[in-house]
């Protein structure tokens, strides 16, 4: 479903990427693990052709996206969903208007339809009854849930998940999870989760990678992971700060 | 250390060039949106609601203050050679042909100029814009074009009326304040008015339009670093279109008076 090879990004003096390789197939969840700031959100954004790379290809079902425009990346665009990290919601816009906005500029226009799919995302995203609000009187994680339904609300063949699970309390966040789950049995989505919740991780992937100083680190199986004797790898899961395995 | 000073100075000249690229890269980008895709005409008449409605106060007041003012003093000069009944054709034919547009264009700018980038940069740097270009909506389509379209509209009404009310202002405080034959006053208005003027006027007011729109949604659409960026963007939107304005304003009275030649023919 997405191929990536020899990814590489420089913004202003520093290199964020310097090769990325990644293979996800279709229907699988591939977890992406790494520190803070190590670009795990500007290789997102690259998937779906938001930021342009230095050198590199990125492979969306035997097309090449790397020096479409963007005209021509709308078709892709319209494959993948991405939830963005802050959410980001259209601050105009009333709850039930951002989640509708996919739908009615794919041209569905009937009040009626829409407002049933809204009640129904809703529903998926545990937040019946918050149409009228507006974004800015929401709180950070019923900003990500909004964002999430709006990423799916046009069923995408793949989702691009930003930190789904930062900033909510367990509950929510392991009905998140069941819900990623839920979209990759089902419909047979294929899901890219940033995260940097180790359970969640677990929970959800069929792969973890860890970007780890613009590369993929380690690339394996939630179980290979667990078993690993890295001690790279065993601080971050551990969550232990440089020079703290003493 | 002159060499310095010329690569300073080519530096600022090519930033300058490649400013003006993108204003008009942008524009070239929006016309060819309007004439190849669909018009979102909910946001296109939000757009006049917000750009031609609300400017209403704005206008008038510009207008009728801007005329009164003007035939004043139009009038102690001209009385002291006999001709206080000319007023009302200087009053008429520099509103039509100048004030009008010009003024108009500034208060726009600072208004309607300034809200745009805003809103458009703090889109940006909220990473709105980006949650549009992944939603497969083109930014362009979905918050250029409805601007543009709306101000290529609004602005000639707008100039008309600032027009329309800053002689109606000339002539009330002409015939009620100063004391000018009142039908003096409109025989030679009407006399030396042209349609061309007013052509004139419509025109600029078309073209000041188009340099504020594509100017001040340039700035935010390339805004960036959070709040202080958009409100740098919001100030360099309204100055360099103010700017615009003014200088083009020079070149298009120059190049219209060729085909609109001003003065009794
Ligand atoms: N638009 C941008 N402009 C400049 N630097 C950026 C931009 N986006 C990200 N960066 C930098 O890239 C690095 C990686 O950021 P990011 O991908 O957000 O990290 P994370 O892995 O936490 O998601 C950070 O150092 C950040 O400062
Ligand atoms: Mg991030």
């Amino acid at each position: 479903m997405l191929t990536v090879r020899d990814l590489t990004k420089t913004i202003g003096t520093q290199e964020i990427l310097r090769g990325v390789d990644l293979d996800v197939a279709r229907g699988e969840t591939l977890a992406i693990i790494g520190r803070s700031g190590g670009g795990k959100s500007v290789l997102l954004k690259h998937l779906v052709g938001l930021m342009e790379p230095d050198s590199g290809e990125i492979w969306v079902e035997d097309q090449n996206i790397i020096g479409l425009s963007e005209r021509q990346l709308g078709a892709i665009r319209q494959k993948i969903g991405i939830l963005f990290q802050g959410a980001a919601l259209f601050d105009s816009m009333t709850v039930a208007e951002n989640i509708a906005f996919p739908l009615r500029e794919a041209g569905e226009r009937d009040p009626k339809v829409l407002r049933e799919k809204v009640r129904e995302m809703l529903d998926v995203v545990e937040l019946e009854g918050q149409e009228e609000k507006m974004p800015v009187s929401l709180s950070g994680g019923m900003k990500k849930r909004v964002g999430l339904a709006r990423s799916i609300i046009r069923r995408p063949k793949c989702v691009l998940y930003d930190e789904p699970t930062s900033g909510l309390d367990p509950v929510v966040s392991d009905s998140i999870n069941r819900l990623i789950r839920r979209l990759q049995e089902r419909l047979g989505m294929t899901s890219i989760v940033v995260t940097h919740d180790m359970k969640s991780a677990f929970d959800v992937a069929n792969h973890v990678a860890y970007l780890h100083e613009g590369r993929i680190y380690f690339y394996g199986t939630p179980n290979q992971l667990q078993q690993t004797s890295n001690p790279i790898l065993q601080d971050f899961m551990l969550g232990r700060s440089d020079g703290g395995g003493d | 250390m002159i060499t310095r000073l010329f690569n300073a100075l080519g530096g600022i000249f090519v930033a300058f060039f490649q400013y003006l690229g993108e204003v008009v890269l942008l524009a070239a980008d929006t016309f060819r949106s309007i004439f190849t895709h669909k018009l979102r005409w909910k946001l296109f008449l939000n757009q006049i609601v917000e750009i031609g409605l609300l400017s209403q106060l704005v206008v008038v007041v510009t207008g009728a203050f801007t005329g009164a003012v003007f035939a004043a003093q139009t009038f102690f000069q001209f009385n002291k050679i006999g001709m206080g009944s000319a007023t009302g054709a200087v009053v008429s034919v520099s509103i039509c042909r100048e004030l009008g547009p010009v003024l108009t264009a500034l208060m726009v700018a600072g208004r309607v100029g300034a809200a745009m980038s805003a809103e458009i940069g703090t889109m940006k740097v909220t990473e709105q814009i980006d949650a549009l270009r992944a939603l497969a909506v083109y930014p362009t389509d979905y918050l250029v074009v409805p601007r543009a379209l709306a101000m290529m509209v609004s602005m000639p009404l707008l100039v008309a009326e600032c027009i329309a009310v800053g002689i109606a202002a000339g002539y009330f405080i002409a015939i009620f304040l100063l004391d000018i034959n009142g039908t003096y006053y409109m025989a030679n208005m009407v006399r030396w008015t042209r349609n061309r003027d007013i052509i004139m006027g419509l025109s600029k007011a078309f073209c000041f339009g188009i340099l504020i729109v594509f100017i001040s949604c340039q700035k935010g659409l390339a805004a960036r670093e959070g709040a202080v960026g958009v409100g740098r963007a919001t100030t360099e939107a309204v100055v360099n279109s103010s700017l615009a304005v003014l200088i083009c304003n020079f070149f298009l009275t120059m190049s219209l008076n060729i085909i609109y030649p001003a003065g009794y023919q």
